[in-house]
């Protein structure tokens, strides 16, 4: 009865946007609309969209069998609301990816992208990109088959992500690869492997997001052999707590070595500022600055030559850590016996380039210490690292979108 | 209601009566016909397709692999227009040039309407038509005829998809998923044979993100760089669009892709002829795949952009659980054919317009990789 009620209610609803509503069932037992013309339908309004088109879904729940792609520029695209406009991918039978948009001026909003075999929003080669309310999620949880990437803007210049919620990617809930001119803020990142991951980007501000619950929470990342090297970004005012997920990433991917209890990682990434953010219960350490030869993947081969796999330029000041390092993961265990307790709140793994003099890796955060890991010495001089009191000679500028 | 219905009906004839098929090739330089009749490519009758006069049909040294559909590639240029050769990219074509690619299964000799057969054959060197002189299509099914238009503009791609009487080709913009059974000897297996959007045609014919304009991608010098029967017999076939006046530019030092599956060619030209055909319309360092840093056209030399030991950046768990692209010696450990090998769409490789693995192609893919030296530690 109640069902019967609910569906009813449903129809009515989807009568309002839909138009008549004839008495048949709106829904399947699933809860997703029958309305077997809609999948078409979007794509041939994708196909036909013009600059300052919106294309606008109701709300419901429908099913997608086939990625969904976008070309045009100029295109917005929104729902009713990121818990009542979804765009479900449980039936997805091809395409890598839910919906691939490579469209200059693209703004998405109020919807719900779920459970793609792939990524979920990818977005590639174009200037300016709003993703704003949506939410990106596998519904089943963590899992090694949900797709890798939530929201996943790649090689776009002028990025926005705000008021998202992205959960269970089997690589990273919020992923800006090889971008310019970021702002990532007032996100939900949870039950992922990496909460947000900015990677060989330049100037990005990662803000106000709440990161919890995930392996690692912000990852800023340089990978190697890509035509583009990322730095300059800011991580301030973020909730980052408890990301103590077991890593359930596919082997071999840049994530899969990012240990449980890890808050911040940055990565053979330069000019990087982490400050004012609220960090607790990272069982690893709160903060992470690491070479390319700590990540592990490729640590046994030459680096390309064109590669900076060192960290440079970091500076961590002003933020509120409590608890953490209480339990490291396992490559980080072996410090714990060298310190005598839990492993304090900045981790760095001690790599330095030999041409460079001053690595610029400096924490000026109240009592914090910092744990120099000496990986190159194989652990043999672990020891907590005073000469990380420093403080850049300039800071960096706030990111500002040319939306 | 009735006078509504005689009106629909009226239209209808309406429509019909205005729509001539025309019976030669007919460029529509703005508009996008519903049906294929109206390009006036072709003629379907007495269990043939033949193509209309000016329409010469080519091979290539190696396909793309479309879940094993057997394809008819034809090329049509206006009177008097001609091709600009280019060593490297696709051939730069006139205006009104028109590129059909049609699609077909072999079919099980036993099923009376080979096109409304569910079922479809792997093909073999005795299923294969060359096209030349159309198809014979007693035992084929036609699934669909992708056209490349040349326009002032650009190029434009439009997939049209065959009727249950194969008659007729409408224009399907957003595609279609046609599922089938695919019958290789005793095994079958089901699969969902996918026509792409517009957009994905894009996907793949956009080879440069800067200019997102389409190109083709087989009518490049390496890939026609073979003979093939046709007018003035079994020739070279840039020396073939040469003689109809189709072609200007050519010369005697051609590159030429190895034919994937001649069995005369070393592995290792074979598969890297395999992998550009395939791979390097995206992996490319101007394609969509750019932003992977693995490049696969035929070109490239510098290991590290072939994927030897290479990391991967954003494979997700398309990595297989393996560390490199390619690893030397150890085809079980490289990435590449992991993803060649998936069915996965979150996992596998080309993204698009594959869902069976290409087992010849497998092979000697593991065969090159096999053959390769050094290591990754």
């Amino acid at each position: 009865m109640r069902q019967t009620s609910s569906a009813l209610m449903a129809c009515a609803a989807a009568a309002l946007f839909l138009g008549a509503c004839n008495g048949s069932p709106k829904v399947d037992a699933e809860g997703f609309v029958v309305d077997p013309d809609f999948e078409k339908e979007l794509q041939e309004k994708l196909l036909d969209a013009k600059a300052g088109d919106v294309i606008e879904i109701p709300a419901g729940k429908y099913a997608l069998s086939r990625s969904l792609s976008l070309s045009a520029n100029g295109v917005t695209i929104r729902g009713a609301g990121m818990d009542k406009t979804i765009l479900s991918f449980a039936r997805q039978t091809s395409g890598a990816e839910g919906m691939l948009v490579t469209g200059d001026d693209f703004t998405i909003e109020d919807l719900a992208i779920e459970d793609t075999k792939g990524d979920a929003l990818k977005v590639t080669g174009v200037s300016n990109t709003v993703i704003r309310r949506v939410r990106a999620e596998w519904t089943g949880g963590p899992k090694t088959s949900n797709g890798a990437y939530g929201l996943y803007p790649v090689q776009v210049t002028n990025v926005l992500i705000e008021g998202a919620v992205v959960k269970g990617a089997s690589d990273a809930g919020i992923y800006v690869g090889q971008s310019n001119t970021v702002v990532v803020r007032n996100n939900r990142a949870q039950g992922n492997v990496a909460g947000i991951e900015i990677e060989n980007t330049t100037s990005a501000d990662v803000y106000g997001n709440v990161v919890s619950g995930n392996t690692g929470g912000i990852l800023v990342f340089n990978l190697p052999d890509l035509p583009v090297p990322g730095s300059k970004t800011r991580v301030f005012k973020n909730k980052i707590d408890a990301n103590n997920l077991a890593n359930f990433a596919a082997p071999g991917s840049a994530v899969s070595n990012v240990s449980p209890g890890s808050g911040v990682v940055v990565n053979s990434n330069d000019l990087v500022e982490i400050f004012d953010n609220d960090l607790t219960d990272n069982k690893t350490a709160h903060v992470i600055i690491s070479s390319y030869f700590a990540v592990g993947f490729d640590a046994k081969r030459a680096i390309a030559p064109a590669y900076d796999p060192y960290p440079e330029n970091i500076y961590v000041t002003g933020n509120r850590f409590l608890r953490g390092g209480t339990d490291p993961g396992k490559r980080y265990a072996p410090l714990m016996a060298a310190v005598g307790g839990p492993l304090p709140p900045v981790v760095w793994d001690g790599y330095v380039n030999p041409k460079v003099k001053m690595p610029g890796i400096c924490v000026q955060n109240g009592q914090a210490k910092t744990l120099n890991a000496d990986l190159p010495g194989k652990f043999i001089n672990v020891r907590i690292d005073s000469s990380v009191d420093c403080a850049p000679p300039s800071r960096l500028p706030p990111v500002s979108l040319r939306l | 209601m009735t006078g509504r219905l005689l009106a629909i009906l009226f239209a209808i004839l309406l429509v019909q009566g205005c729509r001539h098929a025309p019976t030669e090739v007919t460029f529509h330089a703005d508009e996008n016909p519903e049906t294929l009749a109206e390009w006036g490519l072709f003629t379907v009758r007495d269990e043939r397709i033949v193509p209309h006069a000016g329409m010469v049909t080519y091979e290539l040294n190696a396909p793309l692999f479309s879940d094993y559909a057997l394809k008819w590639r034809t090329i049509w240029m206006p009177q008097g227009a001609r091709a600009q050769y280019h060593d490297d990219e696709a051939f730069h074509f006139p205006v009104g040039t028109i590129v059909t690619k049609t699609f077909y299964y072999p079919t099980p000799a036993a099923v009376e309407a080979p096109q409304q057969s569910g079922t479809v054959l792997k093909p073999t060197p005795a299923t294969y038509q060359t096209g030349v002189d159309g198809l014979d299509l007693k035992n084929v099914r036609l699934l669909e005829t992708r056209l490349l238009i040349r326009r002032a503009a650009g190029w434009v791609a439009l997939p049209y998809v065959w009727n249950a009487d194969g008659t007729e080709a409408t224009l399907e913009r957003t595609g279609a998923q046609i599922p089938l059974t695919f019958k290789n000897g005793p095994s079958k297996s089901s699969f969902v044979y996918s026509v792409p959007n517009q957009n994905q045609c894009a996907g793949c014919h956009a080879t440069d993100f800067r200019d997102r304009k389409l190109w083709p991608i087989g009518l490049k010098a390496r890939h026609m760089n073979r003979s093939f029967p046709g007018p003035g017999g079994e020739i070279n076939q840039l020396k073939r669009l040469t003689a109809l006046g189709y072609l200007k530019g050519s010369n005697e030092n051609v590159p030429a892709n190895a034919e994937w599956q001649d069995p005369h060619a070393d592995i290792p030209s074979r598969a890297r002829s395999y992998l550009d055909v395939n791979c390097s319309h995206c992996h490319s360092k101007t394609g969509p795949a750019r932003t992977s840093g693995l490049w696969l056209a035929t070109g490239p030399t510098d290991p590290r952009r072939l994927g030897m030991c290479k990391p991967p950046v954003a494979a997700g768990r398309g990595t297989g659980g393996r560390p490199f692209d390619v690893v030397p010696g150890k085809p079980d450990e490289s990435i590449l054919v992991y993803r060649m090998q998936s069915t996965d769409p979150g996992e596998m490789m080309p993204e698009l317009g594959r869902s069976l693995p290409h087992q010849e192609a497998l092979d000697l893919v593991t065969r090159y990789i096999e053959a390769l030296e050094g290591n990754c530690s």
